[in-house]
């Protein structure tokens, strides 16, 4: 039963100051995966949505539901099925390479170039996570000098 | 009303009904003890280390069914309870530890005492606060109590800054807890209850697989009920020992690694487990693939994320225990009959017949198994039994006729030495009527032995029964087992005089060997009424029986002992 599912669950949770080391702790100490994590507040509560990204077999997958739920803070925890999500990826390339291309390049990606300055070119991206691997991969050819992920956000449909 | 902070959390633990707290003073936590100083609502025990505080408070927790609480100061103090929440945390038991912290503008700042007690608890309490607004303290002192006592019951740490225990505000204790993102499920599904029912009347070998969630949920007697209506047989965890009573037909006994024979066989054989408060921990299944290989699952608890963890269930109960099983004994009512499962009882009868829990006794030397039943010959249902970890404590549950609920104290889940002397002070502050035992090795007792001082001032008489096989029984016995008698560490010959260490703290002591001094110690230390080590030499060699190794299968037990008495 090595099959591991990738899971993206969004956990909504009171806005204090130790709950996503609530979070991250539960998942360190029952030795669950994070790929990515983001958390934000909701507007106009006092309640913050963690979205992560985990892989797991189904019955880790189960217990990660449960067992977040379990704790105190945690108001609803959303296992995501039918959802839209989007993950951003910021890119520094040279100066030396092709703005055009990478404009190119970013577009494809529903992205643009936001930065140009005197020795580099900074440009993002905004897509589904599987995009920005393929936007990464793509990028290389034009010498990134950082490459900064963010986590995904997911919001049922 | 106003007053200081320390003088809330006095109000908060008098309006919580709380009548003793246990603790050690401190810097952080020296706001709190001036109030207490000033207050007649509640007792305050000094123990001689915080984490004995913390498991006489377990202790009473589990002897009164109350929320213990506990005391303590930042740092060393917070972090020497840390093992006492986590006692209390694995079993599930109902606590409220109050630490000092220092002060908020020193905090993250690597001042004197000063730790991460939030941070540190985490993982091993249901639920911490650290109070940053006096405002908030009297609403965190009513939600940690609630949350420690309902759903799935646990220690709940509330750390307060010194700074907040000084300053001066209006208080006003909540009547009502209004935390939105905690709402325990307690009633079981309706139509999940109806299925289970249907399962039983369907199962030809029925089996109660009876966990500590029962004690906590007080549904004993709606087991006892429930395994009576059907003649449904019955096996208990470590931590449900009492439950059915030693002297019911019904049951089979403790069940896992060392478990009796037909109670694992039970387990190997049953086609439906009716698992009730029980979490399927790994010294009770052995072998997850083997375990209840024939068996659909039903499993009741108020933790739904056991439910599934580690055995694929057919039959999830959500809920309390004590709710659900009062809605099947309503569903089984006038269907089920006490013969259903005869042949199923005789089967297991037969199992029984042929490996019983037995030992052998001596006449040369005290047997451990020996000392257990005979303080139940005695003392019976009359005694709270507490234990530590180890040997001791195996043999305790195995040979002790228990027969109530809360009559049996130990750590099961982290296997606490130095549990049992502190719990047993806590269980019998709780319940000052019951003769309280701790049966202890030479190891464990050592691991608390500073609370003889706290037994003698307040006058608490345990009586601790140190079973001396001058070892690390159990690590020993492991050691005979599996790694070719290498005894690596664990050769305790050299050790206290026992008896006049218990006197030298204002106790009583008792070298014993021999059956009738062990009668003529027991009878001296209840007419006493003092702390007391018995002291009891018994043979050094003995194992704990039966065994399942380690990830083995139920089913395939040691059953005897081979080992040669040196």
């Amino acid at each position: 039963m090595s099959d591991k599912t990738r899971r993206v669950v969004s956990v909504l949770v009171e806005n204090e100051s130790s709950v996503l080391s609530r979070v991250s702790g539960l998942f360190a100490g029952r030795g669950y995966n994070i790929e990515t994590l983001t958390v934000a507040p909701v507007p106009d509560t006092n309640r913050s949505r963690i979205t992560i990204v985990t892989k797991g077999s189904q019955r880790v997958l189960e217990q990660i539901t449960k067992q977040l739920h379990k704790l105190i803070p945690i108001h609803k925890v959303v296992e995501h099925e039918e959802m839209v999500e989007k993950e951003m990826v910021l890119a520094k390339f040279p100066i030396t390479e092709s703005l055009a291309d990478i404009q190119a390049l970013c577009d494809a990606y529903n992205g643009e170039i936001v930065n140009v300055g005197s020795d580099m070119i900074i440009g993002m991206a905004a897509d589904e996570p599987i995009r920005i691997k393929h936007f990464i991969e793509a990028s290389s050819r034009y010498n990134p000098i950082e490459i900064v992920r963010g986590g995904v956000v997911a919001i049922e449909r | 009303m106003k007053m200081n902070g320390a003088r809330m959390v006095c109000e908060a633990l008098i309006a919580e009904g709380v009548k003793t707290v246990f603790g050690y003073p401190g810097g952080a936590i020296m706001n709190v003890y001036d109030e207490i100083y000033k207050q007649d609502g509640f007792e305050h025990i000094l123990n001689r280390h915080e984490q004995a505080s913390v498991h006489a408070a377990d202790g009473y927790a589990r002897a009164t069914g109350e929320v213990g609480v506990a005391m303590v100061t930042s740092g060393p103090g917070f972090t020497n309870a840390v093992t006492g929440l986590a006692t209390a945390y694995m079993d599930s038991i109902p606590m409220v530890v109050v630490s000092g912290q220092v002060p908020l503008s020193l905090i993250g700042t690597d001042g004197f005492q000063e730790i991460d007690a939030v941070g540190i608890s985490r993982p091993c309490t249901k639920h911490n606060y650290l109070v940053r607004e006096l405002s908030d303290l009297p609403r965190i002192m009513k939600e940690a109590f609630h949350i420690a006592r309902t759903g799935r019951p646990g220690p709940v740490l509330v750390d307060i800054p010194k700074d907040i225990t000084a300053e001066i505000g209006d208080f006003v204790y909540p009547n009502s807890v209004n935390i939105p993102s905690y709402k325990p499920t307690t009633k079981g599904n309706n139509r999940q209850i109806d299925k289970a029912v249907s399962a039983i009347l369907k199962s030809k070998k029925p089996l109660l697989y009876i966990g500590g969630g029962v004690v906590l949920s007080n549904a004993s007697d709606l087991v006892r009920k429930l395994a009576d209506m059907g003649g449904i047989p019955a096996v208990e965890t470590l931590m449900a020992r009492g439950v059915m009573g030693h002297s019911n037909p019904l049951l089979h006994g403790m069940l896992g690694m060392h478990g009796n024979y037909s109670s694992n066989m039970a387990m190997s054989e049953t086609d439906l487990v009716i698992s009730l408060g029980a979490r399927f921990d790994d010294r009770v299944t052995g072998k997850l693939s083997e375990f209840a290989k024939y068996a659909d699952v039903i499993h009741v608890d108020i933790d739904a994320a056991n439910i599934g963890k580690l055995v694929a269930v057919d039959y999830p109960i959500v809920g309390d225990v004590y709710g659900v099983l009062e809605k099947m004994i309503s569903g089984l009512e006038g269907k089920i009959k006490p013969d259903r499962y005869a042949n199923w009882r005789e089967v297991l009868e037969r199992y029984n017949t042929l490996h019983p829990q037995s030992y052998r006794d001596s006449d040369e030397v005290i047997k451990p198994q020996w000392a257990i039943e005979r303080v139940g010959e005695l003392l019976g249902e009359q005694a709270i039994i507490t234990s530590d970890v180890g040997q001791h404590q195996m043999w305790t549950a195995q040979h002790y006729p228990f027969d109530r609920p809360r009559q049996w104290i130990n750590s099961g889940g982290l296997g606490t030495m130095g549990f049992g002397f502190p719990a047993a002070l806590g269980a019998k502050r709780g319940c000052p009527e019951k003769t309280v035992i701790n049966f202890t090795g030479d190891g464990s007792i050592l691991m608390n032995m500073q609370e003889l001082i706290t037994a003698s001032e307040y006058k608490i008489p345990v009586i601790n029964i140190i079973l001396n096989n001058r070892f690390l029984g159990m690590v020993r016995q492991w050691q005979s087992f599996f790694y070719d008698e290498r005894y690596a560490e664990t050769d305790l010959s050299y050790q206290p005089n026992f008896k006049a260490l218990a006197e030298a703290c204002g106790g009583i002591g008792y070298d014993v060997t021999s059956k009738e001094e062990f009668d003529a110690a027991l009878e001296d230390a209840i007419e006493k009424d003092r702390v007391a080590f018995i002291n009891v030499a018994i043979n050094r060699f003995e194992n704990v029986l039966p065994m399942v190794p380690a990830g083995g299968a139920l089913y395939n037990m040691l059953l005897d002992d081979q080992q040669e008495e040196k």
